[in-house]
């Protein structure tokens, strides 16, 4: 693999894809699956459909619920739309742009396909998904 | 030295705008700016309209229709929809420019008659245009005006459109590529007679050549990391020629779609030698060919823009942008032409606008004119004004005849506010803009390629999604959807 695609350079170094070869990295790098947005910009919306998962590759976000003072921060690395997009629901909550953010959009018709393909991303999700539910029981 | 056959006009000094470039996205943008009464200088390096039209496609054939006879009467905004390459004019006798000089040989214009057709509306508007003045500098000076340094001096102005294309060809960085001919530089058909050719990339221009090279080559092999989503190319604006080759390998035609990585391309004796790995089919994949062709795409050639905080998506490839096509709101730097592809809009169920093409941006421009008139310039646009009783009926007939909701889909919307002032505006503006209530409709898509209006209602800043449903013919005046948008609203 060249080792000049920043694209798929940026993907190799997140957990959620630690698993996978460089040649399924350079197939997930779809360019036009790359997405910027400025600080303040929304990326999730509430209450619309057909959005998809985002991963984030640089910079900051905030899951903004209403009536939620202490928004969820999320990085590098950490993904969201995912409930919205697996079980084909409205979102609940708004997640915002806090710096100018760099992501990975996996368009929600695509997601079943992808994750089927790479089960090894799909096991790295649910384990993040059951930690979720875990720091929620807690 | 001007080039033969036009005037010279705007000389280097100030103007409220510059707009560079002059193929369609160029010719348009400056055609709505006139429109709106805004002074501005049109530069262009070329000597002459048309832009990328002037030489590509390499094999002279267009992707998109423009159909001369059709239900709507050309003229129409109606029949702006069965003429996906002219640009939009608001005289009727300046509109449907690019049908007129069809052959009719197919339903999709050759590049010469859409280079005839764009330099008609050059000319007939007119659109003036300093030709042979090449931008090649951008700096911003302490009072934030925008000064551009060009080849016949500098111009300064509050606001720039860039209409510049993505024209730069783009070689993926792959060990050895820089040897390899890129699309621009491939032969006509028949030197590739009895050739193996491998041809890299297997997107719109990858395809064109695969499909020219059809009647020539021995063996041709397409590949890239991705496989054909034929369903996807099925919902975009790319015509079924294309698939030909992709057909051609699946009935073992001697032709060859691989999902590959390609690791590294070296020079033989022979020809090339490629080194992949598979990706759908994981393994080593080793290749001897005659030919390679990079058919990797192109570029947006932002020279310094970057500087001036353009920040760019796709690889670095396109400026990233506004929903009007500013790189950052406020900066006063637009884009127009396909660049405004960098809008990515709500791209519901992955389903993108047709931005990259002359369809999905001429309206782009006019959207992009008019923010950038009344935020830039104080120059407010005539909006038109629908009264309470004519809002539904007003509604259902844009989502089933406006061209820019049926071509722009989930990207443009009309929106009419409590007060009646309606507008085309980009739906992620509409649903992210803290303002008063209003509503907008907007025709969508879904996964299935099923078409629908969707409406969103703003009342006391929450907005409101409601899916219509489809209609066998797309035809949304009848009374259900009258009774089901009457109840929403």
């Amino acid at each position: 693999m060249n080792e000049r695609d920043e694209l798929v350079r940026s993907l190799a170094g997140l957990s959620l894809f630690a698993d996978l070869r460089d040649p399924d990295l350079a197939a997930i790098a779809d360019p036009e699956w790359e997405r910027h947005y400025g600080e303040g910009e929304r990326v999730l919306r509430r209450g619309l459909s057909g959005g998809g998962l985002f991963v984030i590759l640089d910079g900051e976000a905030a899951v903004e619920i209403k009536g939620d003072d202490e928004p969820r921060r999320l990085r590098r690395g950490d993904f969201f739309g995912e409930v919205s997009t697996l079980l084909q629901c409205k979102p609940t909550a708004d997640v915002v742009a806090r710096t100018p953010l760099h992501a990975l959009e996996i368009p929600g018709p695509h997601l079943e396909r992808f994750l089927l393909q790479y089960p090894n991303v799909m096991f790295r999700m649910l384990q993040t998904v059951a930690r979720r539910i875990r720091d929620l029981l807690e | 030295m001007a080039p033969a056959g036009y005037e010279r006009p705007f000389p280097p000094g100030d103007y409220p705008v510059v707009v560079v470039g002059t193929g369609p996205g160029g010719l348009q943008a400056s055609y709505c700016l006139s429109r709106l009464g805004v002074e501005h200088a049109l530069i262009s390096r070329d000597d002459a309209p048309g832009g990328m039209f002037r030489h590509y496609p390499i094999y002279q054939r267009l992707l998109s229709w423009s159909k001369p006879d059709a239900p709507a009467q050309p003229g129409t905004r109606a029949y702006e929809w069965y003429d996906h390459n002219s640009l939009v004019a608001d005289e009727p006798e300046h509109q449907a420019l690019v049908p007129l000089f069809m052959d009719r040989t197919f339903m999709v214009p050759s590049r010469e008659e859409m280079e005839r057709g764009l330099d008609a509306f050059a000319r007939r508007v007119p659109v003036p245009a300093r030709y042979g003045c090449a931008w090649e500098g951008t700096r911003r000076d302490d009072d934030g005006r925008l000064v551009l340094a060009t080849s016949d001096g500098e111009y300064r102005c509050r606001a720039a459109v860039f209409a510049i294309g993505v024209t730069t060809p783009w070689l993926s960085p792959i060990p050895g590529i820089e040897t390899v001919p890129h699309y621009v530089e491939t032969r006509m058909p028949a030197e590739y007679r009895g050739r193996s050719v491998f041809v890299i990339g297997k997107r719109n221009s990858g395809f064109e050549i695969a499909d020219g090279l059809l009647p020539w080559a021995r063996q041709v092999i397409v590949g890239s990391p991705r496989p054909v989503q034929t369903a996807v190319i099925a919902q975009a604006s790319v015509r079924v020629r294309y698939l030909q080759p992709y057909e051609d390998a699946s009935l073992g035609g001697g032709t060859f779609a691989l999902d590959l990585s390609v690791e590294r391309i070296e020079r033989t004796e022979r020809g090339w030698h490629i080194a992949g790995n598979g990706t759908t089919r994981p393994g080593p994949i080793e290749l001897e060919v005659d030919e390679v062709i990079a058919a990797t795409g192109f570029s947006t050639p932002l020279l310094d823009l970057g500087e001036l905080g353009v920040r760019t998506v796709a690889q670095g490839r396109i400026p990233a942008l506004t929903p009007f096509s500013e790189s950052e709101p406020g900066s006063g730097i637009y884009f127009a032409g396909n660049t405004t592809q960098g809008a990515v809009g709500l791209r519901k169920h992955g389903v993108g606008a047709s931005s990259p093409a002359v369809h999905g941006f001429r309206y782009n421009a006019r959207v992009t004119a008019r923010h950038l008139a009344e935020t830039h310039l104080g120059i407010a646009p005539a909006r038109e004004r629908v009264e309470p009783d004519d809002l539904v009926p007003f509604l259902l007939e844009e989502l089933t005849t406006a061209p820019e909701l049926w071509t722009q889909k989930s990207f443009l919307a009309r929106s009419v506010t409590a007060e009646g002032v309606s507008d085309i505006v980009p739906l992620a503006h509409f649903v992210d803009e803290a303002a008063p209530d209003a509503v907008a409709v907007a025709v969508e898509m879904d996964e299935a390629g099923r078409t629908y209006p969707a409406v969103y209602i703003r009342r006391g800043g929450e907005i409101g999604e409601h899916l219509l449903a489809p209609h066998l013919l797309n035809d949304f005046r009848g009374p259900e959807h009258e009774r089901e948008l009457r109840a929403l609203l």
